[in-house]
């Protein structure tokens, strides 16, 4: 709304200057996602310094201390933050490098799926016809597969590990990165300047290169950060589920899986872990409705 | 013979579509000279564009495909040339401008990438020397301040100057025949003469071959020499456009001059074409234009009249034209 009003064509009512007023400064600093920015950022610096940050190691056991609650509760110490596990470590540094393996698994992952999907959405979208039906029904059957069955089957075939996980995710995702960017590759494709490149001797190859990529990199862009929070998610289930990040090394979903059977004695064990992953699921899922918003207007303006 | 920059033949081009196929462009002949423009008029689905794109060979693959015909460029028959050839021939010879500027620009780039882009599709030269020629390019066509231009964005600019852009792109490896499909139906009415004059300008000093496609008569006495008016798939009449325009001899164009509102007298109402144009797939044995025409006789619904010669280079395929 905020653009129109110079080129409304009726004098405008008082009531619209107000509102413009109302609307123009908010439109930009207020409406970004502050408390998701800040998740983020955190997560991302604890997972970067997480040797810095971590009081103790991960993996350092001590028994003696083993099931302590977090230190704002009755027998908890300022020593361990948020409490020990069953073999004495500490809760917070598991969290911190639990962070360093959800955030390289969704790197991994969302860049081998994405660009996977998205090399063969632009392919089915600007070649079309036979090739086009083909990768579809492949993407069709794909999305067809319960995600975490599937992720199993690959865990337990392919071994447990980072890069079983980060295959198994790929296999998942990259078809809903290529239905989307192929359909947003049919409206780049449509417009004239395709055209135009096609009637300048362009080549198929250097057309989807050079104008349709950078068409559909907002899309692209939105999809990603869409994305981050599911594959944290898949990530994490594949750990509670044992077909993850194999111990010890520290992952949320492992975590959560580890205290849910002491869930009514040492509620922390998995409370922290799933919080964590339900906060940053979250912080991710409202940076990219909001990266939608932003990059969408003027994608439509142009 | 060959003065002709571009001599099309016999041209059938074809689509197979989900009613069928369809005879998009069928039989279709013309030829321009160097410096010549001629204008392809015709009501939409009657196969201007077709036309045009068969020309490029770019018909919408795989549905549509020439059948038949030649299509000489200088003298080179372009429908048996490999794709690799064809990338040649596009763009440094024959280039076109399309309808609607605000979508014949890629918006990621600045104008000067596009500009350059072209010109290096064609010229492999250095970046500085790239970037002078994209500048003359632009000044060609008369930009402001083309320099300052070369690193705006396409949503930054007017309707009018992007396709002034367009234009520069379109003439920038200095093609020897400019397709000029409606080029300023999207445009201002009076940004439309302003493009139209300067197009002509530059077909002046470019000795440029030009195929303007549009349905506006008004388009085609202001920049055509020569006119063909297409229905159905088909060249119905042509001839010079002064000739055309005061004895159209053809009945469609004769229908098409009356519909065209005129400032003088009083309007009552505008007269209109009785009908739809046939369906291209399901076409009348005859004259295509017979179920609309109000001088049909018999024979019109049975058989295709011949094309007729009724002055000098001004033919009407009308079997009220046979001699």
């Amino acid at each position: 709304m905020a653009r129109l009003e110079g080129h409304l064509p009726f004098p405008a009512a008082p009531a619209d200057a107000d509102a413009a007023e109302d609307v123009a400064p908010r439109s930009d600093f207020g409406r970004l996602p502050w408390t998701a920015f800040v998740i983020i950022a955190v997560m991302v610096v604890v997972a970067v310094f997480a040797p810095l940050i971590a009081p103790h190691s991960p993996t350092e056991q001590s028994l003696p201390d083993k099931l302590k609650p977090p230190a704002w509760q009755e027998g908890g110490s300022a020593k361990h933050l948020l409490g020990t596990d069953l073999l004495g470590r500490d809760l917070f540094s598991r969290l911190v490098y639990g962070a360093r393996v959800s955030l390289t698994v969704a790197a991994f992952a969302l860049l081998s799926g994405g660009l996977i999907g998205l090399a063969i959405g632009i392919i089915a979208g600007y070649l079309g016809g036979r090739v086009d039906s083909v990768l579809m029904r492949v993407v069709d059957a794909t999305l067809t597969f319960p995600t975490i069955l599937i992720a199993l089957l690959l865990a337990v075939s392919l071994g447990a590990g980072l890069r079983t996980i980060v295959i198994a995710i790929t296999v998942i995702i990259w078809a809903r990165f290529a239905r989307v960017v192929r359909g947003e590759v049919l409206g780049v494709r449509a417009r004239d300047f395709v055209s135009l490149a096609r009637v300048h001797g362009c080549s198929s190859f250097r057309i989807m290169l050079v104008h349709i990529v950078p068409n559909v990199m907002n899309t692209f862009m939105v999809l990603l950060t869409l994305h981050i929070g599911f594959v944290i998610i898949v990530e994490a289930s594949l750990s509670f589920l044992g077909a993850g990040i194999p111990p010890p090394t520290p992952s949320w979903g492992q975590m959560v899986a580890d205290g849910r059977s002491h869930i009514a004695s040492a509620w922390w064990l998995s409370v922290m872990p799933g919080a964590a992953i339900m906060l940053v699921v979250l912080a991710f899922n409202l940076f990219g409705d909001w990266l939608r918003d932003w990059l969408d207007p003027r994608l439509r303006q142009v | 013979m060959s003065d002709y920059v571009l001599e099309v033949k016999d041209l059938h081009a074809h689509l197979s579509t989900r009613w069928g196929l369809v005879k998009a462009v069928d039989g279709v002949s013309f030829a321009i000279r160097a410096g010549e423009t001629l204008g392809l008029v015709g009501e939409s689905g009657s196969g201007k564009t077709m036309t045009a794109l068969s020309l490029l060979r770019l018909l919408p693959a795989p549905a549509g495909r020439i059948v038949k015909g030649q299509v000489l460029l200088e003298g080179e028959d372009l429908v048996p040339k490999s794709e690799r050839d064809m990338r040649r021939v596009r763009g440094r010879r024959i280039s076109m401008i399309l309808q609607d500027p605000q979508t014949s620009l890629n918006p990621v780039f600045t104008i000067g990438n596009q500009v350059e882009e072209a010109l290096r599709a064609h010229r492999a030269e250095g970046r500085g020397d790239m970037r002078a020629r994209a500048v003359d390019a632009l000044r060609r066509v008369k930009v402001a301040a083309p320099e300052e231009r070369l690193r705006t964005f396409p949503h930054q600019m007017s309707g009018g100057m992007k396709q002034r852009v367009v234009g520069a792109i379109a003439l920038a490896p200095e093609p020897r025949l400019l397709i000029a499909d409606e080029p300023t139906t999207a445009l201002d009415v009076t940004i439309q003469l302003q493009y139209l004059m300067l197009l002509k300008e530059v077909q002046t000093r470019m000795g440029l071959a030009m195929l303007f496609i549009t349905h506006d008569f008004g388009i085609v006495a202001r920049m055509c020499d020569r006119v063909a008016v297409m229905y159905a798939g088909r060249i119905v009449e042509s001839g010079p456009v002064r000739a055309l325009f005061k004895t159209p001899r053809h009945p469609y164009t004769e229908a098409l001059m009356a519909s065209v509102p005129r400032m003088e007298g009083r309007v009552e109402r505008l007269p209109s074409i009785e009908g739809q144009p046939p369906a291209l797939h399901r076409l009348p044995p005859g004259c295509r234009f017979a179920p609309r025409c109000r001088y049909v006789e018999p024979r019109c619904r049975t058989e295709y009249p011949p094309t007729f010669a009724v002055g000098a280079q001004h033919e009407a395929a009308c079997w009220r034209a046979e001699p």
